[in-house]
């Protein structure tokens, strides 16, 4: 035991040194000069003020901007600690919000993501689906064409993963962004 | 779906070519035929006064436990002092003392669950010199045991099962190093920060003020993966847009979660001399992966009953986040419960009830569905003494496999570790209720509280780090008994395999005769995988009766809670 307590010491030491500190520091070194944006956070600025991350997700409340989902973190999209809501299946307080989203949003039933929150309470994106709803409101409250909103949308969206699994998603501060450039 | 199972088809393809290819480059590594780092492995033997030869099982498991003894001491120590550390620009204070205590026991047994929130709760130091180190050296504590063990079944009359420290350096250098550097570098590429720098502040489009946390996150998502670790930088782990943020880092990052794990079945043919044994154990393994993977698909695809005039029909989105949807979502939770990883990309506590008692199962089962690195590959190794144990019975002939014939005590060793999840499920989760610090710490009431709790159990007994985390695991009570399972799912384990290795190494190697039940080809495979359920599922299929089926007809008949 005892003469096991010398090498368990200074390996512990040695790799904690090398895995702990020149691991992670070399890749924070190589991340910010060859990425320097990704290693950054991916921020978006505009006028020279940060705005957010193209990577996380914003509240929306305004009519002119279109919405993200749900988030459980308090306040919703807390960058700052993220969480879900933990709710089961069988939760009626879920069910109580569900209903809620979906009366609000409705009529009739709404896309899944758009009554629910997301794991992260963070999540930057909904379906083109649940965007494509949501042109008519955003068209009337900036008084611009659909067809500039749909533009908008269609810009920040990407194609299905790989081109084979589920539907194409839309960022939405993406898109709320080339909605207020086209006001410019 | 076609297109969803087309993926699943070739996710499949991809790791049986990956498994193929890192197996032999490990029999490589740990027979000593790879050396260019021969230096700077000199070197620290030299240091740590360490002789590379051969150890006994005895001396072998020493050095695992005084390694692990020491790195939670460091370990705890750096989480009690983060406040006066370096590399902390929050100004975190000391974290506190049994959640330390859990903190450090979770990373150094390679279960890695998250008691605490990251990015609300530890310093970059703590992250980095604290986390990702361990993350490492537990990773590495479990390849060199199960590399021990296939050692010894190898051997032939031989009284020692390698060297410890020599087999921790090699996977060290060799293996998730090199897997990391990479790994680190392609989730950058894919938009996980890396940077040292304090949390920033955005001014929203809508005026808000939005605090976004920042951090080393590449550099420890990438070990977090490879050693399927899965203690995430932030809270809600890889549904965290900053540490999984495209369908693409996903996909590598499940990837890095099940190759190790899928090689070793390769490395242990190679290292037994006949390729043909690693084969029927990869494909036991993956005949098992594609039944539990397309039974947590088929139970979310469904979506939930309750909601079903509100929403779309499809999964139900609670719990998930858009970009991966449902077959990576799915891909995912079934990836990190086969393996000990237990990071996640999606809360399974909203996970439909019989989509989240897949991962509960997968967990039950002891993670040999692949597995752990290493743990998933001695916990197979388990399974197949008793195979051939079952199968002697039937014949009515001493047990054998590689020639070396099972007996007594190795029975006994691999009956005891039969125990260990039980005792850490069952027992401390009734132990739980009984003392009454159960009913405080389950969110949701109903059966899917008892789902809860027992997940949080398995979860610290199986080394995996998952939740159902609505459970408020973070007191006093659970903090300790949650501890206490995970170093007896993890000891519990590693010394009895090491001991049948030590004895396996032992004897010799019997001649093949007509009489001799193969251990590869179909036959083989099939009575392990039933082996396998009968002895993993049947002991807890009461409690799962109690409750995701409790819960699924439930839901079916209208009932919430």
């Amino acid at each position: 035991m005892i003469s096991q307590l010398r090498p368990a010491l200074v390996m512990l030491g040695a790799f904690t040194v090398l895995l702990g500190l020149g691991y992670p520091l070399a890749m924070t070194g190589i991340a910010q000069v060859t990425m320097p944006r990704q290693a950054g956070g991916s921020l978006v600025e505009r006028d020279g003020a940060i705005v957010g991350s193209v990577l996380i997700g914003q509240a929306f409340t305004r009519p002119e901007y279109l919405h993200s989902r749900p988030s459980a973190t308090d306040p919703a999209y807390n960058a700052g600690s993220s969480t879900g809501s933990n709710l089961g299946p069988s939760s009626a307080a879920l069910l109580a919000q569900v209903r809620e989203r979906a009366a609000a949003q409705g009529p009739g039933p709404v896309p899944s993501e758009m009554a629910t929150a997301s794991a992260s309470g963070l999540d930057p994106h909904i379906t083109l689906d649940a965007a494509l709803r949501q042109v008519d409101r955003i068209a009337a409250a900036r008084g611009v064409p659909p067809a500039a909103v749909e533009d908008a949308i269609r810009g920040a969206t990407t194609g299905p993963a790989f081109g084979l699994l589920g539907e194409p998603i839309v960022n939405v501060l993406a898109a709320n962004l080339a909605l207020d450039a086209q006001e410019g | 779906m076609a297109g969803d199972l087309t993926f699943f088809a070739l996710f499949l393809a991809g790791l049986t070519l990956m498994g193929a290819i890192l197996g032999p480059w490990m029999a490589r590594v740990f027979t000593g035929r790879v050396s260019f780092l021969a230096p700077v492995e000199h070197a620290l033997y030299r240091a740590a006064g360490i002789s590379p030869v051969g150890q006994r099982w005895t001396a072998y498991a020493t050095a695992v436990l005084v390694f692990n003894a020491a790195g939670f001491v460091l370990l705890y120590l750096i989480l009690r002092l983060q406040g006066i550390l370096p590399f902390n620009p929050q100004g975190f204070g000391a974290m506190e003392s049994s959640q330390a205590f859990n903190t450090a026991i979770s990373f150094v047994t390679n279960t890695n669950w998250q008691s605490y929130g990251g990015e609300t709760t530890l310093s970059h130091f703590s992250q980095m010199a604290g986390l990702t180190v361990q993350n490492f050296l537990s990773a590495g504590t479990g390849i060199a045991v199960a590399v021990a063990v296939v050692r010894g079944l190898a051997a032939r009359s031989a009284a020692d099962i390698g060297n410890f420290w020599v087999d921790l350096t090699r996977t060290v250098l060799y293996l998730l190093l090199p897997g990391a550097i990479i790994i680190a570098l392609l989730m950058v590429w894919q938009g996980v920060p890396q940077t040292l720098a304090a949390n920033m502040t955005a001014t929203t489009l809508e005026g808000g003020q939005q605090v976004i946390a920042q951090g080393p996150v590449a550099s420890q998502v990438a070990i977090k993966m490879l050693g399927t670790n899965g203690g995430g930088f932030f809270n809600v782990n890889a549904a965290h847009p900053y540490e999984n943020p495209t369908a693409l880092a996903n996909l590598i990052q499940i990837y890095a979660i099940l190759v190790i794990p899928a090689a070793f079945p390769f490395f242990f043919g190679r290292m037994v001399g006949d390729r043909r044994q690693g084969w029927a154990i990869f494909a036991a393994m993956s005949a098992l992966f594609v039944a539990v993977l397309l039974w947590a698909y088929l139970a979310e695809a469904a979506g939930n009953p309750l909601h079903a005039s509100l929403v779309e029909p499809g999964t139900s989105m609670e719990g998930k986040e858009t970009r991966f949807g449902l077959a990576q979502t799915v891909l995912f939770a079934v990836a990190t419960t086969v393996a000990s990883c237990g990071a996640v990309n999606a809360m399974h506590d909203s996970f439909s009830a019989l989509g989240g008692m897949i991962p509960l199962l997968n967990m039950l089962l002891g993670e040999i569905i692949y597995g752990g690195v290493g743990a998933g590959f001695y916990g197979m190794v388990l399974y197949v003494v008793l195979t051939v144990f079952l199968a002697g019975l039937m014949v009515g002939r001493t047990p054998e496999w590689l020639g070396k014939k099972i007996e007594a005590r190795e029975m006994k060793l691999a009956a005891l570790t039969l125990l260990v999840m039980p005792l850490g499920v069952l027992v401390l989760a009734s132990a739980s209720i009984l003392t009454g610090n159960a009913a405080g710490s389950v969110q949701d009431q109903g059966p899917h509280g008892l789902t809860e709790l027992v997940y949080a159990y398995t979860s610290g007994t199986a080394n995996n780090g998952s939740a159902f985390a609505g459970f408020g695991a973070n007191t006093t009570w659970h903090n300790t008994m949650i501890g206490i399972a995970m170093m007896l799912g993890r000891w519990g384990y590693v010394i009895p395999v090491l001991a049948i290795a030590g004895s396996l190494a032992a004897k010799a190697r019997a001649p093949e005769t007509a009489g001799t039940f193969p251990t590869h080809g179909r036959a083989f495979t099939v009575l392990l995988v039933v082996t396998i359920l009968i002895v993993g599922a049947l002991t807890f299929l009461p409690v799962l009766a109690l409750g995701p089926i409790a819960e699924h007809v439930s839901v079916a008949d209208g009932q919430a809670f």
